[in-house]
C-alpha cells in the first residue's frame, strides 16, 4: 500500500487529535495549531488529489484489518480529495477573516474552545467526505451538529442560543429520518458498507421486490438530509443561526457544514442506492418542487429584510435551492451543476459574511440597511469584496456564480419536461438576487454626510489578505471552470 | 398486509412510536417535552433495530461449548448500531438539556415561542 493512500485516514485523525491536544493549550497556541493543522490538511488533501488524477483511479482503504463485509472503510477518488482541499481553503480563510471579531466578542479563556469546536468539525466533514460506511456516516453528521451548534452558541447572548436550539430541533429531526432510512436499509440489504449496499440493491431492484420499503427509505435518507442542510421549507433556523453568530461561524455553517451533508446526500446517491434508480424515482421531483420553492421564497425573504447579516443568510437559502433543483434535474449535467454550485456558493457566501461584518464595523456595528449608507468608501476593502460577492451571487460573467448558473440552464435544456419550470424560475430568481444584491451595493457606495469612523486597509493586513484571497478563489473558479469541470465528471464517473 | 402486521407487530409499535416522537420534537412548544419526544423517537429506532435483529429461538453469537451450526445465532452486528445510537442520544440529549438550562437562566421560561417573542421584543 502506497504512502499516499493512507492520508484520508491522516487528515480526520490529525484534526481530531489537534482538537484534543488544543484543549489544553492556551488560546494562542490552540490558534497556531489550528491554522497549521488546517493547512497540512489542505496539503495533503492536495498531495492525493495529484496522486488520484495521475493514477486516474479511485481506491478503498480498509480501517483495521478486516476485509469488506465486516470492516469499516474509507473511500477516495478525485472528487472526494477535492473537496477536501476545497473545504480546509475555505475554512482558513474564514477563520482569518473573522479573526479579529472572534476575540471581540468571544471571552479570551474562550478561545482554545472554540479551536475545538473548528478541528472537530472538519474532522467530521472529512469523515463525511471520504467513509465508505453508513453508520460511520450517521455518525460523524450526529458529531459535524454538534460542533456547529457550539460554533453558534459560543458568542453568548439570548439570540445564539435560542437560535442553536432551534438549530439542533431541526437537526435531530433530520438526523433522526436519516437514522431509521440507514436502519431499514440494513434492514433491506444486511450491509452497512456503501458498495456492498449498492450491489444487493441492483439486485432486489432487478427481482422487483420490497419496491415500498425502498422508496420509503430513499425518501427517509434525503428528506432528512435536506431538513439538516436548510432546504427551504425546514430553513427556519437559518437566519437567526447565521445571523447573530460570530462571523467565522457563520461562514463556515453556511459554506462549509450544509455542503457536507449535500455531499454526503450525493455520495448516498451514487454509492448507496445507485444514480440510475435515483434518477428513475420520483423522490427527486419533490427535491425539485421544494429547490425551486427555496430559490424563490429564500429571496423574497431576502428583500424584505433590512439586517444585512440575515439578508445573507437568507440569500443562502435560495442557493440552497439551486443545489436541490439540480439533483431534481436526474442527469449527469444537473449534478456537475449542483457540485459547482457547492463550490461558487461557498467561496462566494463566505466572502459575502465576511466583507459584511467589515461593513457594520465601520458603522457603529449596525446591521440595518440605513445606517450602512456609504459604508463602502469607509471601509474600502469589505465594499469591493461585497461588491463582488454580491455580483457573483447574481451571475456576473468572469465570477463564479455565472458559470453555475450557465450550468444550470444547460443541464435543464438536456432534461425532458422540467426544462421550461426551471429556466424560468432561474430567471426569476436571478432577478430577485439581483434586487436585494445591488439595492445593497448602491446603498454601501451613496455618499453619506454623517461622520463615522473609517478603517483603512493598513490598519486591517489580515483581513485584507483574507478578502483578495476569497476574490482570487472566485475569479478561479469563474474564469478556470473548465479544468474545474472536467475534475467534476471524473470524480463523478469514479463513483460508479 | 393485515397478516404481514401482526407478525411484524413489534416493529409497527416502533413506527407508531417515532412519529409521536417526531411529532412532539417538531410541535411541542415546551423545550422539556420536546427533548422527551425526542428520545421517544431515538427509543423508536433502537426499538425497531432489537425487532429486526432478534429471531426467536436463537442467541447471541457468544462461543460457549464450541462452534454450533450458523442457525443457532443472531447477527450482533444491530444490537451494535443500538448501542452507538444510544450513545449518540445521551449526548445529544445532555447538549439540548444543558441548552434549556441557558435558556430558562436567562428568560425564566420554557416555552420557544415566548423565547422568540422576548427576543424579538429586546430588539437585540
Amino acid at each position: 500500500m502506497n504512502l499516499i493512500q493512507n492520508f484520508p485516514f491522516f487528515s480526520i485523525i490529525l484534526s481530531m487529535f489537534s482538537g484534543t491536544v488544543s484543549s489544553v493549550l492556551p488560546g494562542k497556541a490552540a490558534k497556531w495549531l489550528n491554522s497549521a493543522v488546517i493547512a497540512v490538511i489542505a496539503g495533503l488533501s492536495c498531495v492525493l488529489l495529484v496522486y488520484l488524477t495521475l493514477t486516474g483511479e479511485s481506491y478503498v482503504y480498509m480501517m483495521g484489518h478486516f476485509p469488506a463485509p465486516w470492516g469499516n472503510e474509507i473511500r477516495a477518488g478525485v472528487l472526494e480529495a477535492g473537496m477536501a482541499l476545497f473545504f480546509c481553503i475555505i475554512m482558513l480563510l474564514s477563520m482569518m477573516g473573522g479573526r479579529k471579531k472572534l476575540i471581540e466578542e468571544v471571552d479570551e479563556e474562550k478561545h482554545n474552545l472554540y479551536y475545538i469546536l473548528i478541528n472537530l468539525l472538519l474532522s467530521s466533514l472529512l469523515a463525511l467526505v471520504y467513509t465508505n460506511d453508513l453508520f460511520t456516516a450517521y455518525v460523524f453528521v450526529e458529531i459535524n451538529t454538534i460542533s456547529a451548534c457550539g460554533l453558534i452558541m459560543i458568542r453568548q447572548n439570548g439570540r445564539t442560543i435560542e437560535a442553536a436550539v432551534r438549530y439542533m430541533i431541526m437537526s435531530l429531526l433530520g438526523s433522526g429520518l436519516f437514522l431509521l432510512g440507514i436502519c431499514m436499509l440494513y434492514d433491506l440489504t444486511g450491509h452497512l458498507l456503501m458498495s456492498n449496499i449498492q450491489q444487493e440493491i441492483a439486485v432486489i431492484v432487478s427481482q422487483e421486490q420490497y419496491t415500498i420499503p425502498l422508496l420509503v427509505t430513499i425518501a427517509f435518507m434525503s428528506v432528512g438530509l435536506a431538513i439538516k442542510s436548510a432546504l427551504f421549507p425546514f430553513h427556519s433556523w437559518l437566519p437567526d443561526a447565521y445571523g447573530y453568530s460570530t462571523v467565522s461561524s457563520a461562514a463556515i455553517l453556511s459554506s462549509l457544514v450544509s455542503k457536507g451533508y449535500i455531499f454526503l446526500l450525493i455520495k448516498i446517491f451514487y454509492r448507496v442506492i445507485g444514480i440510475d434508480i435515483i434518477n428513475g424515482n420520483k423522490i427527486i421531483n419533490i427535491l425539485f418542487v421544494f429547490g425551486i420553492a427555496g430559490m424563490i421564497f429564500g429571496s423574497l425573504s431576502a428583500i424584505k429584510e433590512n439586517d444585512i447579516r440575515r439578508m445573507i443568510a437568507f440569500s443562502s437559502v435560495a442557493q440552497i435551492g439551486y443545489i436541490y433543483m439540480g439533483f431534481g434535474l436526474g442527469t449527469e449535467q444537473g449534478m456537475t451543476a449542483s457540485i459547482f454550485h457547492i463550490l461558487s456558493h461557498a467561496a462566494t457566501k463566505s466572502l459575502l459574511f465576511i466583507a459584511a461584518i467589515g461593513l457594520t464595523d465601520v458603522s457603529n456595528g449596525s446591521r440595518h440597511f440605513q445606517d450602512l449608507t456609504g459604508a463602502g468608501y469607509r471601509n474600502k476593502i469589505a465594499g469591493i469584496g461585497f461588491t463582488v460577492g454580491a455580483l457573483s451571487m447574481v451571475g456576473l460573467p468572469a465570477f463564479s456564480g455565472f458559470i453555475s448558473k450557465i450550468l444550470f440552464a444547460q443541464a435543464a435544456v438536456y432534461t425532458s419536461g422540467k426544462t421550461i419550470v426551471t429556466l424560468l424560475v432561474l430567471g426569476i430568481s436571478t432577478i430577485l438576487n439581483a434586487i436585494y444584491f445591488m439595492k445593497t451595493v448602491i446603498r454601501i457606495y451613496t455618499p453619506e454626510k454623517t461622520e463615522y469612523e473609517t478603517i483603512y486597509c493598513k490598519q486591517q493586513k489580515e483581513y485584507t489578505i483574507t478578502i483578495i484571497l476569497f476574490i482570487l478563489l472566485n475569479l478561479v473558479l469563474g474564469l478556470g471552470s473548465q479544468p474545474i469541470t472536467d475534475w467534476i465528471h471524473s470524480g463523478l464517473s469514479m463513483f460508479s | 398486509m393485515g397478516p404481514n402486521l401482526l407478525t411484524n407487530y413489534g416493529e409497527a409499535v416502533a413506527m407508531i412510536l417515532f412519529v409521536i416522537g417526531f411529532s412532539n420534537l417538531l410541535l411541542q412548544k415546551n423545550l422539556i417535552k420536546k427533548i422527551i419526544g425526542l428520545n421517544i423517537m431515538d427509543t423508536a429506532v433502537y426499538l425497531f433495530l432489537a425487532e429486526k435483529g432478534y429471531i426467536a429461538g436463537r442467541t447471541a453469537p457468544i462461543v460457549v461449548d464450541g462452534v454450533q451450526k450458523m442457525e443457532a445465532y443472531i447477527n450482533p452486528v444491530p444490537s451494535g448500531l443500538v448501542l452507538t445510537g444510544i450513545v449518540v442520544s445521551v449526548s445529544v440529549t445532555a447538549l439540548m438539556l444543558s441548552m434549556t438550562i441557558r435558556l430558562y437562566r436567562r428568560y425564566h421560561t420554557l416555552d420557544l415561542d415566548e423565547i422568540s417573542t422576548r427576543l424579538k421584543k429586546e430588539g437585540l
